[in-house]
C-alpha cells in the first residue's frame, strides 16, 4: 500500500507569488471580479443553457435528455474520448442497502482506491477520498481514539481492527433536511445524492453530516484525462466542478445497472455486501437475518443504510 | 417624484462634504476595501483553496464573523424597544442610528456568507420562484428569508422616517407603528434563527446544546451596544446631533446585566460539560485546554473570557461605567471579547474533533484576513456614508433649518 494518504492539504502551501499577483490586480477591483467570476465560474460552464439549467429533479423527462446530451458532448470534447452521461432512474422495488463485516476487513484501502478511480475523484491537491478507514485497538470503538492516517509496513497489524466509513446513506438524511435549495437528496432506491449543477458550495450538509459522508471541492478537480472512467451517470461520477460538495453515491452509474459497486468489487477478503433490502433472498438481507448488526451512531436515529458486524 | 430625484442628489452631495479627518478615515477604508476585493479576485479566480478552511473544518473565518455580525445588527432592537415602546426620551434620537447600523451589519453578513460559497454565482438558486429553496426544512433556508426581510423592514424604516424629515414632513406613525412593532420580533428571530442554525444537528454536540440561542441573545446585546456607545461618542462631537450621557449610561447599564446573564449561562455550559465528561465534552476541552496537543484557540478563548470579565466588572460599577475612559476601554474588551467567543470561538471547536474523531487545526490564511478587513472596512464604509446623509437631514442642516427634528425626535 505505498499510495499517497492524502485527505487534506496544507492551505500555508498556496502560492505566495500567485497571491500577490491576485492582490496587484486587486486595484482595479470591479471589472476584474468580474472577469475572475468568469473565468472561475461562468467559464467552467460549456454554455448559458448549463448556467441557467434547472434542478434536475424539476427538469421534464425531455430537458433530462437534452442536458445528459449537452453534458456527454462537453465531456467528450474535454477528455477527448467517448463519455457517457446516463440519467438512469431507480429500479422498482429496490432499496439499497450496504453490509461490512470488521472481522475480515483487514485495513488495506484497496476499496478506498477503486472507489476513487471508479468515481472520477480530484486525484491531487487534494485527492478526494469517500472511503476513511478508521483504525482501532481491539478493545476500543471510541472514535476520537481512532486513527485514520495509519502507514505500516504491513495489513492486518497484530492487536488493531479497521472499520471503513463512508457515506451512510441515512432514510433520514441530515444532510438533506439541511442543503437550503434541494440539491441533495434521497432518490427512491435509498441513494443520497447531489446534482453538482445546482449545488452553491455553501456546505452547510458537510456540517450537517455525522459520518464525513461528504467532501469538497476546494480547488479545481484535477482529473488526468487517461484517468477518467467514461462510464458515469449525472448523479454519480461524473466530472465535478470546484466549489461543490460530492460523496459515495454506492457507484449508481454501476449498482443500477445491476452490477457491485467499486468497493465490493475490488474487497480482497469479501468483507464487502451490498444488495437489494426489499430482496429476501439478497445477500444484504441474509447478512441482516443471519447477522448481530450494527449501525454507527445508532443513538442518533439517521437510520444508515449501512450495516456492519463481526461475520 | 422630483422631490426624489432632488433627495437622492442632495445625499450624493452630502456624501463628499467632509473635512480633512472624513476624508483620512474613507481614505483608509477605501484603501483596506480595495486590498480586501484584490484578494476576493484571488480567491475567485482560484477558489476557497486559498482559505485555510478544508474538510474537517468546512466553516471559519466567514461564517464566524457572519455570526458575529448578526448579532450586532439585532442590537438595533435595542434601541428600538426602549425608544419607541416605552417613550425613554434621551434615546429616542438615537434609534435612527441604530437602525442604520443594523443594515450595515447585515450587509456585511450578506457579504460574508456569499464569500464563503463555494459557486457565488448560482445565488439564484436561492431565490424563492427561480430557485427551489428547501423551506421550511432547512434552517439556513430560515436564515435566508429572516435575514433579507430584517435588511428590508430597517433600511425601508430608516429611508421613510429621513424622507418624511427632509420633506419637513412628520412621519405617518399609524403606518409606520405595525413595521415598527414588527422589527423586534424581527431582531429577536433573525439571531435565534442563526442560532438554530448551528442547534439543530447531533453530528455537532458542541452546537447541539439548548443554550446556544439564549447565549447569542444575551451576547449580541453586549456586542451590539458597546459599538454604538462608541459610534455615539463619535457622532456627538463631530456633528450637530445630541446624544446625552444618560442615553449612553442606560446603554451601559444594559450591557452589564447582558453579560451577567451571558457568563451565567457559559458556567452553566462549562458545568455540564465537564461535570458529565461524556464524548461532547472533547470540543470544549480543545476551545479550552487543548486536544491531542493542538491547542490554537486556547489562548484566544481566555483572552476573550479575560476581556469580557473586566469589561462586566466595569460596566456593574455605576461610578466605573460613567467614566468615560473605562466605558470606553470596556467597551472595546467588550467587542473583542464576544467576537472571539462568538466568532471563531463558536464555529472551529463546532468541527473539532471531527464527527469521525479526527482533531485538525484551522488557521486563516492572508488573503482569508485580507478579505475579511475588506468587508469589515466596507461595512464600516456602509454605516458612515449612511450616517453623512442621515445626520443633517435629521438635524435638519440639509436645507438650514433648523428645527426639522420634529417628525423624527418629538418628545
Amino acid at each position: 500500500m505505498s499510495r499517497p494518504k492524502v485527505t487534506t492539504v496544507d492551505p500555508k502551501q498556496a502560492s505566495r507569488r500567485k497571491f500577490l499577483k491576485g492582490l496587484a490586480a486587486g486595484t482595479a477591483a470591479t471589472t476584474l471580479a468580474g472577469k475572475a467570476l468568469a473565468q472561475g465560474g461562468f467559464m467552467s460552464y460549456g454554455s448559458w443553457e448549463e448556467y441557467f439549467q434547472k434542478n434536475y429533479r424539476e427538469m421534464t423527462p425531455d430537458e433530462v435528455q437534452t442536458t445528459l446530451k449537452r453534458f456527454e458532448a462537453k465531456y467528450s470534447r474535454e477528455y477527448g474520448k467517448k463519455v457517457t452521461v446516463k440519467g438512469t432512474p431507480a429500479m422498482e422495488n429496490v432499496l439499497f442497502g450496504y453490509a461490512l463485516d470488521l472481522n475480515r476487513c483487514i485495513g488495506c484501502r484497496r476499496c478506498v482506491y477503486a472507489c476513487v478511480d471508479e468515481n472520477n475523484q480530484s486525484r491531487e491537491k487534494p485527492q478526494i477520498q469517500y472511503i476513511k478507514v478508521l483504525r482501532f485497538q481491539d478493545g476500543e470503538m471510541e472514535l476520537e481514539k481512532s486513527d485514520r492516517y495509519y502507514d505500516p509496513e504491513q495489513v492486518p497489524e497484530e492487536g488493531h481492527y479497521y472499520m471503513p466509513v463512508q457515506c451512510q446513506h441515512c432514510r433520514k438524511a441530515p444532510c438533506v433536511k439541511a442543503c437550503p435549495i434541494k440539491a441533495t437528496w434521497t432518490e427512491d432506491d435509498g441513494i443520497v445524492v447531489v446534482d453538482y449543477n445546482w449545488c452553491i458550495g455553501c456546505r452547510y450538509c458537510m456540517a450537517a453530516c455525522p459520518y464525513e459522508g461528504r467532501s469538497f471541492n476546494w480547488a479545481d478537480p484535477t482529473l488526468p484525462a487517461d484517468e477518467m472512467n467514461p462510464e458515469t451517470h449525472y448523479l454519480g461520477n461524473r466530472p465535478r466542478m470546484r466549489g461543490v460538495v460530492e460523496k459515495c453515491t454506492f457507484c449508481i452509474q454501476r449498482t443500477r445497472e445491476g452490477r457491485y459497486p467499486a468497493c465490493v468489487e475490488i474487497c480482497p477478503v469479501g468483507a464487502r455486501k451490498f444488495g437489494n433490502l426489499l430482496d429476501p433472498e439478497s445477500e444484504v438481507r441474509y447478512v441482516l437475518e443471519h447477522q448481530r448488526v450494527f449501525r454507527l451512531k445508532e443513538d442518533i436515529l439517521t437510520e444508515p443504510k449501512f450495516f456492519y458486524f463481526f461475520g | 417624484m422630483n422631490t426624489l430625484v432632488e433627495f437622492l442628489m442632495g445625499t450624493i452631495l452630502l456624501v463628499f462634504r467632509g473635512g480633512k479627518k472624513y476624508y483620512a478615515w474613507m481614505a483608509f477604508l477605501v484603501t483596506v476595501a480595495a486590498v480586501g476585493m484584490g484578494a476576493w479576485v484571488y480567491q475567485l479566480q482560484h477558489g476557497l483553496t486559498i482559505t485555510g478552511m478544508r474538510d474537517p473544518v468546512s466553516w471559519g473565518l466567514y461564517i464566524a464573523n457572519f455570526t458575529f455580525l448578526v448579532g450586532v445588527a439585532a442590537a438595533a432592537v435595542l434601541l428600538v424597544i426602549p425608544a419607541y415602546i416605552y417613550k425613554w426620551g434621551p434615546i429616542k434620537e438615537i434609534v435612527l442610528l441604530g437602525e442604520l447600523l443594523a443594515v450595515s451589519a447585515i450587509a456585511m453578513c450578506l457579504m460574508f456568507v456569499t464569500f464563503d460559497l463555494g459557486r457565488p454565482e448560482r445565488f439564484w438558486h436561492l431565490i424563492p420562484g427561480l430557485g427551489t429553496l428547501n423551506f421550511p426544512a432547512s434552517m439556513l433556508s430560515w436564515d435566508v428569508v429572516v435575514l433579507n426581510i430584517y435588511l428590508v423592514l430597517n433600511l425601508g424604516i430608516a429611508v421613510y422616517i429621513l424622507y418624511s424629515a427632509y420633506q419637513d414632513r412628520h412621519p405617518n406613525y399609524k403606518l409606520l407603528w405595525p413595521f415598527i412593532i414588527f422589527s423586534i420580533p424581527a431582531a429577536v428571530s433573525i439571531h435565534t434563527v442563526t442560532a438554530f442554525l448551528y442547534n439543530g444537528f447531533p453530528a455537532r454536540p458542541f452546537w447541539n446544546a439548548s443554550i446556544l440561542a439564549p447565549r447569542f441573545i444575551a451576547s449580541a446585546f453586549c456586542s451590539g451596544p458597546s459599538f454604538i456607545i462608541l459610534a455615539f461618542q463619535i457622532i456627538r462631537k463631530y456633528t450637530p446631533i445630541k446624544i446625552q450621557d444618560r442615553a449612553i449610561f442606560k446603554l451601559a447599564e444594559i450591557i452589564a446585566y447582558a453579560m451577567g446573564i451571558n457568563l451565567f449561562l457559559l458556567i452553566a455550559e462549562v458545568f455540564k460539560e465537564y461535570y458529565s465528561a461524556t464524548v461532547h465534552l472533547a470540543p470544549m476541552q480543545y476551545l479550552f485546554q487543548g486536544l491531542h496537543g493542538q491547542s490554537t484557540l486556547v489562548p484566544i478563548i481566555w483572552t476573550a473570557i479575560a476581556l469580557n470579565v473586566t469589561a462586566f466588572l466595569i460596566f456593574l460599577v455605576p461610578r466605573l461605567r460613567e467614566n468615560f475612559l473605562f466605558l470606553n476601554i470596556g467597551c472595546v474588551f467588550m467587542f473583542i471579547g464576544v467576537w472571539i467567543e462568538k466568532g471563531p470561538g463558536l464555529i472551529i471547536p463546532g468541527f473539532v474533533p471531527s464527527p469521525l474523531g479526527e482533531v485538525w487545526t484551522y488557521w486563516p490564511t492572508t488573503p482569508e484576513v485580507l478579505i475579511t478587513l475588506g468587508i469589515w472596512a466596507i461595512g464600516l464604509m456602509i454605516y458612515t456614508l449612511l450616517l453623512k446623509v442621515a445626520i443633517p437631514i435629521e438635524v435638519g442642516e440639509f436645507r438650514q433649518i433648523k428645527d426639522r427634528l420634529k417628525g423624527i425626535v418629538e418628545n
